[in-house]
């Protein structure tokens, strides 16, 4: 049993009592707090499995934006804890059944002898100069381009989507009221002013003559 | 050396833990946003784990894109949940009941 394996089953326990916590805490913040937690434990993982762009940005856009969103909402929402802790265990039992079937199932499944090292040999580790990210952008941006764009266009969808959602102030838009604008009448839009006819000014004769004596 | 059945019992007894996390909490709908995004963790690793070990950085493209998803679910979804409980006063999932359904 090398570090490896030290690292590994550090990192997986500590996956899966963060998990737990995050399922048992009937305080919200705490909960999101070890979903924190989690996502690092999970970061560690996936660079033991060398991936380490993704390793990297699962902590960068999960713990750093995703979590804070989490943490926000739940710090503006006044829960009432004591309501929630009651009827907790009443599906507990249902969720034990759920828990052992699915896993159960899933175990049997891992340890068929589909998995095991005959079938799916452990890759050789990549050399010292290998890069991940060069290697996921090559891709990327050639094979998987128009899904790249897409996964844009869904995030623009979302930042709408939310802001249009959780707005709550006057909303200031220049829009047409067709049902006003065919109602309205002649009289609404139109107001004739009766006013006498304009009379010609008097040519002002001696105020020129003065200008042109000063001038002089 | 670690083998692939490793991750996978890792990440299967994850996505266990999170269905047993939405069968059990009825109250708070921010629990269950949570062990969704614990299940899409789980699906990930598994995800990173064959692409290592078949040798195929197509799994590691997907996963960028599910995560790429998630956040634009976590976003929408706390959306909702902050104009439901401007509504409703409440996130106990048995009250919200008034689509009798």
């Amino acid at each position: 049993m090398g570090l490896e394996h030290i690292i590994f089953y550090a990192f997986s326990a500590l996956l899966i009592i963060a998990a737990l916590a995050v399922v048992t805490l009937k305080h919200s913040v705490k909960a999101v707090l070890s979903l924190v937690v989690c996502f690092f434990a999970a970061a560690a993982i996936w660079m033991m499995l060398e991936a380490e762009f993704l390793s990297v940005s699962l902590i960068l856009v999960y713990v750093g934006a995703v979590m804070v969103l989490f943490l926000f909402v739940v710090m503006m929402l006044d829960v009432d804890y004591a309501a929630i802790k009651q009827g907790f265990t009443s599906y507990l039992p249902i969720g034990i059944v759920a828990v052992l079937a699915f896993f159960g199932a899933m175990y049997l499944l891992i340890h068929s002898g589909i998995f095991n090292a005959q079938n799916v040999p452990v890759p050789a580790p990549h050399p010292a100069d290998y890069s991940n990210i060069k290697e996921l952008g090559s891709i990327m941006y050639t094979q998987y381009f128009y899904p790249f764009e897409l996964a844009a266009i869904i995030l623009l969808v979302a930042i709408i989507a939310a802001i249009s959602l959780a707005f709550r102030g006057t909303k200031h838009r220049k829009i047409q009221k067709v049902a006003e604008q065919v109602k309205t009448r002649k009289s609404d839009r139109l107001r004739i002013v009766k006013m006498d006819a304009e009379v010609e000014p008097k040519p002002v004769v001696e105020s020129k003559s003065e200008n042109e004596v000063e001038e002089k | 050396m670690l083998q692939l059945s490793d991750y996978l019992t890792v990440s299967a007894i994850l996505f266990a833990i999170s269905i047993a996390g939405i069968v059990i909490n009825r109250k708070n709908v921010i629990t269950l946003l949570m062990c969704v995004e614990l299940m899409l963790l789980a699906v990930n690793t598994n995800f990173i784990a064959f692409s290592r070990y078949l040798g195929d950085s197509a799994g590691q493209i997907f996963v960028f894109f599910i995560l790429t998803v998630a956040a634009a679910e976590a976003a929408i979804g706390l959306a909702i949940l902050v104009v439901l409980y401007r509504n409703k006063k409440t996130i106990d999932i048995e009250k919200l009941d008034s689509l009798k359904g």
